[in-house]
């Protein structure tokens, strides 16, 4: 007997989409979730572009989102998935608390802000290493920052931060930026914001806490340290699909690859949201592939 | 028990001389996953047995939150005879707030 008739890896918006759509289609939904119900959108102060929703906070959608699928039946699990078997009619997905099999699984896995690479990046997380400058930069007021990044997020980011901090240094690797011109124009304006273009960040400085940076220009070579008390990452997304390579094939940047069907190279198992290959990754689309995968995986079991 | 509202003035008395274990949460009105995590928070004060539960407001008290380096919220802290012994950062399902506190 199987544990659900569909296993949903993700509890972010497409996979509480596919859950509300599994559960009124009559079917079991089981949902798996390694950190936080409603993924990226929860640290969004605020949502304008959900079509009905003129203004809503990314907290009230999430646990709207939550509380919806839950009252019609669905389960949240908070355990991390760690691979997925294909025995034909039935997926046996492992967990970190236990194995469960299912009819259908849909992966909807997101993607999370890409980190640096660099050694002690982990430890000093929270600790002055932040990927969400709306979330902590109220910690860091009258003290110096660094933004490392050129799209809009990075350019957001810092104009926000050179509100309360006495200095934000912006550090981009290419000399112009991809964000909103204007938005860049506007920064340069302000007295307490340092553009630091053409460099990466090298090193991370502290014990307890992030101290400083090195940060080194990739054409002369120059290393600088700086002496800020964070470093507010933005340099982009990615996907964390490895563990499902056996069962999806994935394009170069680890994004799962399927259509607008959410159908993956595996009978019974589908994809939804911001793990698949796509080109518009919003929160409208995200629902979108909820709705398509979860019919089709119900579709399969009846 | 309630969860006990932990201010500068009343910090050493609810949570550094507490003869029991004291689970403390550091949030903030304008954090999504502080919200999301607060119920549970509640939850586990409502059951607590052989341990406390208190919260800070990190507007309100930055000279707490400062002094135990919180610089990202929700930051859970487990205080033993005085002591920070423990520390989660981010939104936790119940059955990991309570292992935190257990140790």
């Amino acid at each position: 007997m199987a544990d659900a008739d569909v296993i949903i890896v993700g509890a972010g918006t497409a996979g509480l989409t596919a859950a509300i759509y599994v559960q009124r289609a009559g079917k079991k939904a089981l949902v798996f979730e390694e950190a936080v119900y409603g993924g990226q959108i929860v640290n969004t102060p605020d949502i304008e572009n959900y079509p009905g929703i003129a203004h809503i906070s990314g907290y009230e959608f999430a646990t709207g989102l939550y509380n919806q699928a839950t009252e019609l039946g669905a389960e949240v699990r908070f355990e991390k998935v760690l691979s997925i078997e294909n025995e034909g009619a039935e997926k046996r997905v492992k967990t970190t608390g236990g194995e469960y099999t299912a009819r259908a699984v849909i992966l909807a896995t997101g993607a999370k802000n890409r980190a640096l690479g660099l050694p002690r990046e982990k430890e000093l997380t929270g600790r002055g290493i932040s990927y969400c400058a709306t979330c902590d930069g109220a910690f860091f007021r009258g003290k110096e920052v660094a933004v490392n990044g050129g799209g809009n997020t990075a350019l957001e980011d810092a104009a926000y931060l050179a509100n309360g901090c006495s200095k934000v240094y912006v550090i981009h690797r290419r000399d112009q930026f991809r964000g909103d011109a204007k938005e860049a124009d506007a920064l340069r304006a302000k007295p307490n914001v340092e553009f630091i273009l053409n460099s990466t960040v090298t090193a991370l400085f502290g014990e307890k806490k992030l101290e400083g940076i090195e940060v080194t220009n990739k054409v002369t070579g120059e290393k600088r340290t700086l002496p800020v008390a964070a470093l507010f990452v933005a340099i982009g997304q990615e996907p964390d699909n490895a563990p499902f390579a056996n069962v999806a094939a994935l394009d170069g940047k680890g994004y799962i690859e399927a259509g607008e069907d959410c159908r993956t190279e595996t009978e019974g198992i589908y994809t939804a949201g911001d793990c698949r290959t796509k080109e518009v990754r919003q929160l409208t689309t995200a629902a979108a592939d909820g709705a398509v995968a979860a019919m089709a995986a119900c579709g399969r079991l009846n | 028990m309630s969860v006990t509202v932990i201010t500068k003035e009343n910090f050493q008395s609810e949570v550094l001389d507490s003869k029991e274990p004291v689970l403390v949460d550091f949030w903030a009105t304008w954090c999504g996953p502080c919200k999301m995590l607060t119920p549970l928070v509640h939850q586990v004060a409502d059951e607590a047995q052989g341990f406390k539960v208190g919260s800070i407001d990190v507007d309100e008290q930055p000279e707490l939150a400062e002094q135990f380096g919180v610089m990202s919220i929700p930051t859970l802290i487990v205080f033993e005879n005085g002591k920070a012994v423990r520390q989660s950062i981010g939104f936790i399902p119940k059955d990991r707030i309570l292992a935190l506190v257990k140790g």
